[in-house]
């Protein structure tokens, strides 16, 4: 029996009574610890550390767990097990460990007074320390730490040092990132960076885009808003990149192989009759028009799709069913599952987003309009939008190394403001500024992904892995709040003048995270690739589109055609309208999707073509890898997903292996038969959350559900009767 | 595929004429402008071999007002076996193949039209409802095509035969010979020195609804198992279902005890009990799940039925499953209709679903079948399962927890066996639950039990993708033909009716059909865990609508490639790479033979992309 004294830091000594003594519990139920530091990075500093501590596993209510350090570093809170932790995991993280929470991925803190517990919001605990620290983590784990075996001072300082660490306001200095130095390694998957005007201009060729390209921004004197190289319609001239900061300026993002491009902007703040800006608006919409000599459609996301603010409602409501303390909770909630995924409203902004991004594609590909897409900053609504319209469009972005590029290209290089809406730096006043915007872009891929399978190249655990990858502190992607910021911190840090030089890696450097073999879990084995032609010219990889729907198979009605005569007369109207008006009106009615979506469905599938979502409600799903994969109570041993791939993968082994053999044909000859590696053996039975959570010792005994059986109510009426009342006559 | 099956017949000679019919039509239908009918006397239909008759009735320019296109026009042709409706607009290639089993009620709906035309509703039992609207015959005596389906649709109401009967394609498999209540008891080891088999129902004398093999503990000899018949309802005492290879634990099976409100005992059903406890040497208990809500049971003893009570069955533990009855499972099919058809609502998808209850009825009976499944596996206990008939419920119950503790079961003819078993033989009553052929189509005793099973099976399919020998379409088929009337499998309430009617010989199986094409309905992932118990989660978060059965009426929700072309292709891309694998490795065998030279280091390998052309 243990209790604590209300030690509020003084005269702590007399007030604690304890049968035993923390001194007693580690003399006896300790082995010498000689390894209580976790295998540190280069450049992790422990910042303080308290033993014991017991971390309750979550499997039980039964409080029982294992004894262990509990340290806090620059880097993470860590837990070292004092007893012998399974060696044998398949999907390690080479950064962290599994017991181990990188300081950014804490979610919130929870401190346990006996049998309540609270919320904490500042570092400074003024009243008793609690006995119990829960740790909600937004990769969505949850860690229980019992507190009251340690001493009492060392309590209060873990506690409060991990608090400190992970809830204060800090400087961008402070993150791990600055301190932590890695020889960078080749790159597995080649991304494109985007970083240079040559990447750009081998995208413009790559999708035979007819803009041009400015890079008069090297050293953002034309604006911090925009990147250091960016593309914009030809007509734009060079006075108008900079009128209103970069604000209003039409970015181009990618091009349709019919020619029409999709463009985005921030949005010029417009009061009334401010005919400046009004002109300018009016010239810019001309550009993108004239050039391509296509007409125009042009949509203010912000009016249309759910707010920043409004995804992080929605967001903070869906994750809290997922963070579930204990198993009375998880069948309490799940009376009611359904009803509460659908008041989240999660699910439901996936499916307006999805939504909007078909309509844009339609835009493209069924009526051949330009399309340029508006927002206040330009940076989140308009990245979702883009990036999901150029995955459903272009089989390139559906390859892993083109879906990374996608993301350097629309998200790091475009500037989206990581920063703040991961409130990385925990700064009260940016709190508002927080919202998952990437996470729900991650959330439509991963829609996209369990629709049409066999058209993606990577796999969801890729992305559940690169979901979890924007809250590790190392990489310098998800890091910053602009391009410019970027840049600035790499150049000012570095004791060389040189880009680049601040040697933190970016996320696609995979091998910082993993070895080769876990990276195999990112490759989707149901991959359709594309056969291979025999003709090949250029090295890089090819723009290879098909057009699956020809733009004839669509009745057009009353849609602007697109040729200058139209054309012009837009323009005239243009000059004619108020622009605003012209923004919140376009001139046709709203896209047909459904029809445009149904005519694609009579179409014969091409994975190598144009893919689009099915938005009905039973098809927009949960992301049951992400958001269950810790829950010890969802897990289908020996079922899941991974069944599958572990089949596929394990006859694709040995196809593998006995080409292998047949190549060294001759001189070298292999004789012991290497299987199929041990952990995708059939014969291994995983559970459905592998390879997540995979080293924990669960209980072959199925999980029987504890309070569902009261919970249907049904019309009494209909209850009540029997089955049969009377004997029946044969009837045949 | 099935539909094709029979209409590839062509008619070796047709003659029209006009149908003749009685004058039932409301005085506002005489008026309408007559539409033309072809009545087709009967005629050849030539297949191979085989001739057959069939009746054949042809309506042009009907309107089939379809809930997701619109009014389509075309040509609806009602024969004997089926509903066939060709759209004969260009730009639609719609066609509805309907079974005439599926049908379960045709009525009219609404007066003429101002264009002279009535329509008619036919609602469907496999979750769809149709609308036709046409021109009335002017003259009166000629019968509208409507009328036509109804008489086909209903040949029990109207005293014909089921044209399962006249069905006579020949398929290279006897499905009926699949089971074989001996061969399975010898498959499961029995009889052995605790379990007889007996022959006490051989006339179905003890029990008409039970089988005529049933197996007992030895110690109870048949003179007790009629004292036994009579102290529990339907005279379905308690007989073995599954014995696990290693303990011994069993599944028994059986109806609720007449304990009434006097709490009446039977000492040869206790002893029988105790028996079965004595069988398994592993453990010193037994448990009685009662599938139904414990205050469901205890109304039963109102009504002479209930449970055994603990005084009388001294090492017995008594568990309620809360399972509803047939009544309530009908009305939450019938919520569940009307949330995914037509029309999906968007925004309320999951909270509409939570009001049917749907899945939360088949979570109950899962977890139900868990608890079973736990008790023989991990607790090496015996479990005797009930509800009140023990037809309905308790079959449920004991297949899916037979499902979970023998991969035999999961293979396809595995399958086969145990809804032969379980369902078919166990007098799971078919013909009452679906009302195969009976235009009564508000009868009380209709229930989707069997549905049931099926999603539960399918809930078990998706959560373990590699376990089970047979994928969706599987299960779909099965669910088609369960309404279809084309095989003899579901006709029926009892194995003594099936011999009666003597089906094995009139008609055929169904399982004629699928074992004649088994890679249709192959699952390309099957990994034969041989002794593996499937533990599935009954969590809501797990579980999931059965999209592929219940909305796949909606264009919207459906897979550009059907599910099965899908499974077909990665098969026969799973029998290339094994093909593959064989030559390599006899080409490296060869050369192995050939050569001596020492080993290199192994290679790195890496998983490549299988690339499935398809």
């Amino acid at each position: 029996m243990l209790s604590l004294g209300t030690g509020g830091g003084k005269a702590s000594k007399a007030s604690f009574v304890s049968y035993v003594t923390p001194e007693e519990i580690k003399s006896e139920k300790e082995p010498p610890k000689k390894n209580k530091h976790p295998e540190l990075l280069p450049g992790e500093v422990v910042f303080c550390s308290a033993n014991p501590i017991l971390k309750f596993t979550q499997d039980d209510q039964s409080q029982r767990g294992v004894f262990g350090t509990l340290l806090c570093t620059n880097f993470r809170v860590a837990f070292v097990s004092d007893e012998e932790e399974d060696a044998a995991q398949h999907f390690k993280n080479r950064l962290y460990g599994e017991h181990d929470i990188p300081l950014m991925c804490v979610d919130s803190i929870y401190g346990g007074y006996d049998d309540k517990k609270k919320l904490i919001t500042s570092g400074l605990v003024k009243n008793k320390s609690p006995n119990k620290m829960i740790i909600h983590c937004k990769d969505l784990r949850v860690f229980q730490f019992c507190l009251t075996f340690t001493k009492e001072e060392d309590a209060r300082k873990i506690f409060q040092g991990i608090v400190h660490h992970c809830l204060e306001p800090k400087s961008l200095k402070c993150v791990f990132a600055f301190s932590y130095s890695n020889i960078p390694n080749p790159e597995r998957w080649a991304t494109t960076t985007f970083d240079s005007a040559e990447d750009w201009n081998q995208e413009m060729k790559r999708t035979r885009g007819w803009c041009k390209i400015v890079t008069g921004n090297e050293n953002f004197e034309l604006s911090q808003r925009l990147p250091q190289v960016f593309i914009v319609p030809k007509a734009v001239s060079e006075e108008d990149y900079a009128k209103f900061q970069g604000l209003g300026l039409p970015i181009w993002c990618w091009s349709h192989h019919t020619g029409c491009a999709l463009f985005k902007a921030s949005s010029v703040p417009m009061l009334q009759e401010d005919t400046v800006a009004q002109a300018y608006m009016e010239r810019m919409l001309n550009d993108v028009a004239q050039n391509h000599l296509y007409s125009v459609k042009t949509e203010d996301l912000s009016e249309t799709l759910p707010s920043i603010q409004e995804i992080q409602l929605a967001y903070t409501k869906f994750k809290q069913f997922f963070l579930i303390d204990n198993t009375t909770d998880f069948w309490m909630s799940d009376v009611k599952w359904f009803s509460s995924l659908e008041n989240s409203g999660w699910l439901d902004i996936i499916r307006q987003y999805l939504q909007k991004a078909v309509e844009v594609v339609e835009c493209l590909e069924a009526e051949n309009t330009n399309v340029l897409i508006m927002e206040e900053d330009g940076t989140d609504l308009c990245c979702v939008i883009s990036s999901l319209v150029q995955l459903m469009l272009d089989p390139y972005f559906r390859t892993l190394p083109g879906f990374q590029s996608l993301v350097q290209k629309e998200w790091v290089a475009g500037g989206h403001n990581f920063q703040d809406r991961c409130n990385h730096l925990h700064h009260k006043d940016k709190e508002q500024c927080q919202s998952p915007v990437f996470l729900l872009f991650l959330e439509c891929v991963w829609q996209l992904l369990q629709q049409h399978g066999p058209g993606f190249q990577f796999s969801e655990t890729y992305l559940t892995v690169l979901s979890d990858s924007v809250h590790v502190p190392v990489f310098s992607t998800f890091l910053f709040s602009s391009a410019c910021q970027r840049v600035s911190s790499i150049r000012a840090d570095s004791p060389q003048t040189q880009r680049g030089a601040l040697s933190c890696p970016a996320v696609w450097d995979w091998s910082v995270q993993f070895d080769r073999k876990a990276q195999d879990f990112f490759i989707n084995p149901l991959y359709a690739e594309k056969p291979v032609k025999v003709v090949k010219k250029s090295h890089r990889p090819k723009h290879q589109r098909q057009l699956s729907l020809p733009a004839s198979a669509f009745k057009t009605p009353s849609k602007k055609s697109f040729f200058k005569e139209e054309t012009d007369s837009l323009k005239k109207m243009l000059r004619l309208r108020r622009i605003s008006r012209w923004m919140l009106s376009p001139d046709s009615p709203q896209p047909s999707t459904r029809e445009f979506y149904e005519a694609w469905l009579r179409k014969p599938l091409d994975y190598h073509g144009l893919l689009l979502p099915c938005l009905s409600g039973p098809a927009i799903r949960l992301w049951v890898q992400r958001y269950l994969r810790w829950l010890p109570e969802v897990q289908v041993f020996g079922g899941g997903a991974m069944a599958v791939i572990s089949r596929l993968s394990e006859l694709l082994a040995q196809v593998q292996e006995l080409k292998q053999q047949l190549e060294w044909k001759g001189h070298r000859q292999e004789t012991n038969h290497r299987g199929v590696p041990a952990h995708l053996q059939p014969a291994v039975r995983h559970s459905s959350v592998f390879p997540f959570a995979s080293s924990r010792n669960w209980s072959f005994r199925p999980v029987i559900p504890t309070n569902v059986f009261q919970s249907l109510l049904v019309p009494d009426s209909l209850a009540d009767q029997d089955d049969e009342y009377t004997e029946v006559v044969s009837l045949v | 595929s099935r539909s094709d099956r029979s209409s590839q017949a062509k008619p070796a000679s047709a003659m029209s004429s006009d149908s003749a019919s009685t004058n039932e039509l409301s005085p506002e239908l005489r008026v309408i402008r007559s539409l033309k009918l072809y009545f087709y006397e009967t005629f050849f239909f030539m297949k191979k071999m085989s001739f057959f008759f069939a009746c054949k009735y042809l309506a042009k320019d009907v309107t089939y007002i379809c809930p997701f296109i619109g009014a389509l026009r075309g040509t609806l042709t009602v024969t004997n076996y089926r509903l066939f409706f060709k759209c004969m607009d260009r730009d639609q290639s719609l066609a509805l193949d309907i079974p005439l089993g599926v049908v379960s009620r045709v009525e009219k709906i609404g007066g003429t039209s101002s264009r002279g035309e009535v329509s008619y509703g036919v609602v469907c039992k496999d979750m769809r409802n149709l609308q036709f609207a046409h021109r009335q015959p002017d003259d009166t005596l000629k019968k509208s095509i409507f009328e036509v389906l109804m008489k086909y649709a209903y040949p029990i109401s109207n005293s014909l035969a089921f044209f399962a009967y006249d069905y006579e394609q020949i398929f290279p498999e006897n499905g009926w010979k699949v089971f074989d209540a001996l061969a399975e008891s010898k498959r499961q080891g029995l009889p052995n020195e605790s379990w007889r088999i007996s022959k006490v129902n051989d006339h179905y004398e003890l029990c008409d609804s039970y089988p005529s093999t049933l197996v007992v503990p030895v110690t109870i000899p048949d003179e007790d198992l009629r004292r036994i018949a009579a102290f529990r309802a339907k005279g379905r005492i308690p007989v073995l279902s599954w014995i696990h290879p290693e303990t011994q634990a069993t599944v028994v099976r059986c109806s609720q005890p007449m304990v009434g409100v006097n709490s009446k005992r039977c000492k040869e059903d206790e002893k029988l009990l105790q028996a079965i406890m004595d069988a398994n040497a592993q453990s010193h208990k037994l448990f009685i799940f009662d599938a139904r809500p414990s205050v469901n049971a205890t109304a039963n003893k109102m009504k002479g039925g209930g449970y055994e009570s603990e005084d009388a069955y001294q090492n017995a533990e008594l568990v309620f499953l809360d399972i509803h009855n047939i009544h309530v499972m009908r009305e939450s099919l019938r919520k569940l209709k009307e949330v995914v058809y037509p029309n999906i609502e968007e925004s309320h998808w999951l909270s509409n679903l939570e009001s049917t209850h749907w899945l939360e009825h088949i979570k109950v009976i899962l977890a139900g079948a868990l608890r079973i499944a736990d008790k023989v596996e991990s607790g090496k206990t015996s479990v005797v399962v009930h509800c009140s008939d023990g037809w309905d419920r308790t079959a449920q119950l004991t297949s899916l927890a037979m499902l979970m503790l023998d991969s035999h079961y999961r293979t396809i003819r595995g399958f086969e066996v145990l809804v032969e078993k379980e369902w078919v033989s166990f007098g799971h009553r078919f013909q009452m639950r679906i009302g195969h052929g009976d235009k009564n189509h508000t009868d009380a005793d209709r229930s989707p039990v069997f549905l049931q099973f099926i999603d539960c099976v399918w809930q078990m399919i998706r959560q373990f993708p590699t376990a089970f020998e047979f994928n969706e379409y599987f299960l779909i088929t099965i669910l088609d033909h369960l309404y279809s009337c084309l095989f003899g499998t579901f006709m029926c309430n009892s194995e003594q009716q099936r011999l009666k009617e003597e089906l094995p010989k009139k008609t055929l199986s169904l399982w004629s059909y699928i074992n004649s094409q088994l890679e249709e309905f192959t699952n390309p992932f099957y990994v034969n865990y041989s002794s593996h118990v499937l533990f599935p989660v009954v969590s809501m978060r797990h579980l999931e609508l059965w999209v592929g059965y219940y909305i796949r009426w909606n264009p919207r929700m459906r897979p550009q490639e059907p599910v099965h072309q899908r499974y077909k292709e990665l098969l026969a891309k799973r029998s290339e790479l094994q093909k593959r694998v064989e030559e390599l490795r006899r080409e490296v065998a060869n050369k192995a033979a050939s050569l001596t030279s020492e080993r290199a280091g192994s290679p790195t390998r890496s998983i490549t992309p299988v690339q499935t052309f398809v």
